[in-house]
């Protein structure tokens, strides 16, 4: 199971957990689970099923656009944050 | 046996190259110049000298010289008053292994004489090295850095939660021109974490409130208010004066997208951070060397889908952290100093207590800065953050 860090944006969307764990092989596959428990992620996460321009996530401090994107491995021993687009000031 | 003074600096006379004004003139403009050293005490250097020259007093020359001049193969040219300490000095470099050190024969009082230019050094003064004294005595700002600071012009991008601590800092620290743009009143909602303002200044323009607060601070500044909210009609003319670094503690995506765009076409680096309940963001995109923002995000998030900034909340410190980063990260732009955080995106959260890195790196696909730029001008995306309790 890999840690998967919730920004502050997206805890109504996990009922408050700051960090929940998630089953995959990949980056896909680890949203998937994540999107099965938290169904309103989808929304934030995803557009048109890829990555949304407004979303960035990271496997271990490397975005995964600059890897494979969704397709991005991700190990047992991996944490994974999603980092949305914050404005605040 | 014990030698005069007069012998000893004939013996290193004789072992130093010399060089009048007239070749030594010819020398600095030659293409691969030498290295030009002062080495002359303080008041006299304050009185004028040669341009382009470094001061390392002949007192602290084993000492200091490296810093100066790193590399001993490039000539070094020193020069004193009327040229005897420049000899001793050019001995001492020979000795350090120095391969070419000449000194000027004459001094600065020769080269006066022959007509070739001087300049008067800018200094501190008195006041102002009792108020910057801790800063000078950071080899890495010293004298010269706090000119340059005197000297820059940074615009900060709000005066709220994180443009507070930001401005205060950056005033202190004696930058010596600060915009502000900000085009709310002071509110009560504020002041749990907006600290340029104060219960005195409710209702006041945050414009006013912040310059009347950094005027107390350090008069050495001069405050720049644009009472107005950035948008694409307004943004080349507050551009104008010419920044030097941008502090973007912005409220809203439309604003954020705004900046970024225009210091990527005008090459400003800027300092981003942003604030969420107890969670903070701060990296620094500089044109040309790292991302920008639109590589990281090319979109805002739609407008159902942004978080409200009045709704979600923020621990009253947290901008306090984020924007004296955002302030030190300024500095250091400004000084020229130091590792920016340019490709690196730092996340702070109160709530643990801990700081993650992220790598960010350029987007080759960027729609502003990438290959082949899609977006060439302003875009005003629709307000969806509307000004409560920011």
């Amino acid at each position: 199971m890999s840690r998967v860090r919730i920004p502050p944006t997206l805890r109504n969307e996990t009922h408050g957990a700051r960090e929940v764990e998630a089953r995959g092989g990949t980056v896909r596959e680890l949203l998937d689970d994540l999107m099965g428990r938290f169904p309103t992620l989808r929304g934030q996460l995803l557009e048109d099923d890829e990555l949304a321009p407004f979303v960035n996530v990271y496997v271990e401090g490397e975005d995964v656009r600059t890897k494979d994107g969704l397709e991005t491995a991700v190990a047992d021993t991996s944490t994974v944050i999603l980092l949305p687009a914050m404005a605040g000031g | 046996m014990p030698t005069t003074y007069r012998e000893l600096l004939q013996a290193a006379r004789a072992e130093i190259e010399e060089i009048d004004a007239t070749g030594a003139q010819r020398l600095l403009t030659d293409e691969d110049p030498p290295v030009l050293v002062d080495v002359r005490e303080r008041d006299e250097w304050e009185q004028g000298r040669i341009g382009g020259a470094v001061h390392v007093p002949r007192g602290h020359l084993e000492s200091r010289i490296e810093a100066a001049a790193p590399d001993r193969s490039r000539p070094v040219l020193l020069y004193c008053a009327v040229g005897n300490r420049s000899v001793f000095a050019a001995k001492t470099l020979t000795e350090l292994g120095y391969e070419r050190a000449i000194s000027l024969a004459g001094g600065y009082t020769d080269w006066q004489r022959s007509g070739f230019p001087t300049e008067l050094p800018r200094t501190l003064g008195p006041a102002r090295t009792t108020r910057y004294s801790r800063h000078l005595l950071i080899p890495e700002v010293g004298e010269e850095g706090q000119l340059r600071l005197l000297d820059s012009s940074i615009l900060l991008i709000g005066a709220g939660g994180l443009g507070s601590p930001a401005s205060l800092y950056l005033a202190a620290a004696g930058v010596g021109r600060l915009g502000i743009v900000d085009a709310d009143v002071v509110d009560e909602t504020n002041l749990q974490r907006q600290i340029a303002h104060s219960t005195d200044s409710l209702g006041e323009p945050k414009t006013d409130s912040a310059r009347r607060r950094i005027e107390a601070l350090n008069p050495d500044v001069e405050v720049v208010p644009f009472r107005e909210r950035l948008t694409s009609e307004n943004i080349e003319r507050i551009l104008e004066p010419g920044w030097d670094v941008i502090v973007d503690g912005a409220d809203n995506f439309p604003t954020r997208y705004l900046v970024n765009d225009a210091s990527v076409w005008h090459d400003i680096p800027v300092v981003h951070g942003s604030i969420f309940r107890f969670e903070g963001q701060v990296t620094v995109f500089k044109p040309g060397e790292g991302p920008c923002y639109r590589c990281l995000f090319p979109q805002p998030p739609p407008p159902e889908l942004a978080p409200s900034c009045a709704e979600g909340g923020v621990l009253g410190v947290l901008p306090g952290v984020i924007g004296s980063i955002q302030a030190a990260e300024a500095l250091k732009l400004a000084l020229g100093i130091g590792d920016p955080l340019v490709g690196r995106l730092l996340l702070y959260d109160a709530l643990s207590g801990e700081f993650d890195e992220m790598k960010l790196r350029r987007d080759p696909a960027c729609p502003v800065c990438g290959e082949s730029p899609t977006i060439t001008d302003y875009v005003d995306y629709v307000e969806f953050c509307s000004g409560v309790g920011h």
